[in-house]
C-alpha cells in the first residue's frame, strides 16, 4: 500500500472550478483533468500559486475548468506565453496544456525550443492523435493509414514521434501516462512538477468521437517495467523500442535549467511608460 | 491493465479493510457525480438525474463507513493506486463508457457492472481474509453489494430498454463518415 495519504488540507475538488466541462461524455481529457487536480493535491500547492496556460482545441480548455490562475491563449502558442510567465514569475508552477495539434504542428517549433531551453514548467500534451474540435482531421500523431474522409486511405505521413524528439531536444523529464488511468497520471504529473527543468508528459487521452478505436487503449497500456533513467542513450533505445503503451516515468535527466543570469534591471512602469501616448 | 475482477491487496486489520472499502466508496461518488455533470452538460437530463441518484446512494455508504468507524468526514484514505490491479476503483463507471444519447437503461447497465465488481471485490477478500474479524466485515459488505445488485437490476425493469437506434442523431457531431 502506498503510505502516502491524499487529503490533508487541500483535496483534488479544491483545484477545480465551478465550471462544468463541455467536453464529450467518455472523452479521455476528464482523466487528466482529475489527474491534474489530484497532482496539485499531492503537492499541496495553493491555487494562487500555480498558473494553467494553454493554447486552442479541446484540451485546451483545461485551464478554465481548474480554480488556478488560467490563460487560455493562441493556438500552438501556450509554451511560449508559458515560458514568459515562467521566467518572470519563477515563484509560480507553471503547467502548460494542450493536445497533439496545437503542441505539435502550430505549436512544435515552440514545443522544439521548449525542451532546449528547459525552463521549470511542466508540459502535459493530451495526445488523441486527431483534431477534435475541427471534426477529425488527421494530426501530427495520426497513423500513416487511419482511413477518414477527410484523408482517405490515410496521411501516408510518417507520425511524429513526441518522445524521442523532446529527449533529443533537451528536455529534463519525460513520461507517458493514460487518461483511464487517473490516479496514476496525476503521481506521474506530480513528479513532473517536481521535477526540475522541462518536465514533458505526455498523456494517451482517446478521442471517443473521432476515434472511438482509441477505447481499446485501455486493454493495451501498462505501467513500464523498468525503472526510470538519467541516461539519454538508454532512454532513448526505450522510447524507440517500445510499442507506445508504456506508461511511466522515460526518463528523468539532470541537465542545466534555464536561469535569469541577472536580475531585472527596470519595472514594468518604466516600460510602460516607454509605450505611453 | 483492466481485467475483469481485480484482486485486492490483503488487509491485515479492520482499519485497513474499512480504509479500503471507504476509498472505493468515495471514488465512485466521485465519478458518478463527475458522470453526472457530464450528462447535465449535454443537456441529458434523465441520465444525469439518475447519476445523481448513484452518487447519493454511495455517499451513504462512505456515511455509513464513516459512522461504524466513528472516523471524521475528512478521513484519509491512502491512495491504492498500484494497489487495486486496475486503475479505478472496482465500483466506479469507467468515463470512456459514456454517450451524450445514452438512456438510462444504459446508465443501470454500467452501474450493474460496477455493483458486480464491488461484490466480486468483497468477495475476493472473504476468501483471502487474514482473520475472522475481517472476513466477517467483508462478508457484511459482499452481502450490502449483492443487496445493489437486486435493487439496481429492480431499477433496470422499471425503465424501458432502448431502441436499437438510440444512438441515431440527425444532426451528429461526426458527420465524415
Amino acid at each position: 500500500m502506498n503510505d502516502m495519504a491524499e487529503s490533508a488540507a487541500l483535496a483534488a475538488a479544491d483545484y477545480k472550478s465551478g465550471y462544468k466541462p463541455v467536453w464529450c461524455p467518455g472523452c479521455g481529457d476528464y482523466g487528466v483533468l482529475g489527474a491534474v487536480t489530484r497532482a496539485l493535491a499531492i503537492l499541496q500547492r495553493p491555487p494562487h500559486e500555480v498558473a494553467v496556460v494553454s493554447g486552442i482545441g479541446c484540451s485546451s480548455r483545461i485551464p478554465a475548468y481548474t480554480s488556478c490562475y488560467g490563460f487560455h491563449g493562441v493556438h500552438g502558442r501556450a509554451l511560449a506565453a508559458g515560458t514568459g510567465l515562467k521566467v518572470a514569475r519563477p515563484d509560480l508552477t507553471v503547467i502548460v496544456a494542450g493536445g497533439d495539434g496545437d503542441g505539435y504542428s502550430i505549436g512544435g517549433n515552440h514545443f522544439l525550443h521548449a525542451c532546449r531551453r528547459n525552463v521549470d514548467l511542466t508540459y502535459i500534451v493530451m495526445d488523441n492523435h486527431v483534431y477534435g474540435m475541427t471534426k477529425g482531421q488527421a494530426s501530427p500523431t495520426t497513423e500513416p493509414d487511419w482511413d477518414s474522409k477527410l484523408a482517405p486511405g490515410g496521411t501516408g505521413v510518417r507520425s511524429f514521434h513526441p518522445l524521442v524528439i523532446a529527449l533529443a531536444a533537451g528536455a529534463n523529464f519525460i513520461a507517458r501516462a493514460f487518461s483511464g488511468d487517473s490516479g496514476g497520471a496525476a503521481e506521474i504529473i506530480a513528479q513532473a512538477i517536481r521535477h526540475p527543468g522541462f518536465s514533458f508528459v505526455e498523456v494517451m487521452s482517446p478521442c471517443v468521437t473521432f476515434r472511438p478505436e482509441q477505447k481499446d487503449w485501455k486493454q493495451s497500456v501498462r505501467r513500464t517495467g523498468v525503472p526510470e533513467t538519467g541516461d539519454p542513450a538508454q532512454a532513448a533505445r526505450r522510447i524507440m523500442t517500445d510499442d507506445g503503451f508504456n506508461i511511466g516515468v522515460l526518463y528523468a535527466g539532470d541537465r542545466p535549467v534555464y536561469a535569469r543570469e541577472r536580475a531585472a534591471t527596470v519595472t514594468p512602469a518604466e516600460l510602460e511608460a516607454e509605450f505611453a501616448l | 491493465m483492466n481485467p475483469p475482477i481485480q484482486t485486492p491487496s490483503r488487509p491485515e486489520t479492520l482499519e485497513e479493510l474499512m480504509l479500503q472499502a471507504l476509498a472505493m466508496e468515495r471514488e465512485a461518488v466521485e465519478r458518478y457525480s463527475e458522470l453526472a455533470d457530464m450528462m447535465q452538460a449535454h443537456n441529458n437530463r434523465d441520465v444525469a438525474e439518475l447519476f445523481h441518484k448513484m452518487a447519493g446512494y454511495e455517499q451513504h455508504h462512505v456515511d455509513h463507513i464513516l459512522k461504524d468507524m466513528s472516523w471524521p468526514a475528512d478521513k484519509a484514505t491512502p491512495r491504492y493506486a498500484g494497489v487495486w490491479t486496475a486503475p479505478d476503483g472496482p465500483e466506479v463507471v469507467p468515463i470512456e463508457e459514456m454517450h451524450y444519447l445514452m438512456q438510462p437503461w444504459h446508465a443501470l447497465q454500467l452501474a450493474l457492472a460496477a455493483e458486480q465488481r464491488a461484490h466480486d471485490f468483497f468477495d475476493a477478500l472473504v476468501r483471502n481474509a487474514a482473520n475472522d474479524t475481517i472476513r466477517r466485515a467483508a462478508e457484511e459488505m459482499r452481502a450490502e453489494e449483492a443487496e445493489h445488485i437486486e435493487l439496481v437490476r429492480a431499477w433496470m425493469e422499471k425503465v424501458p430498454q432502448p431502441d436499437s437506434d438510440w444512438a441515431a442523431d440527425p444532426d451528429p457531431p461526426r458527420y465524415i463518415d
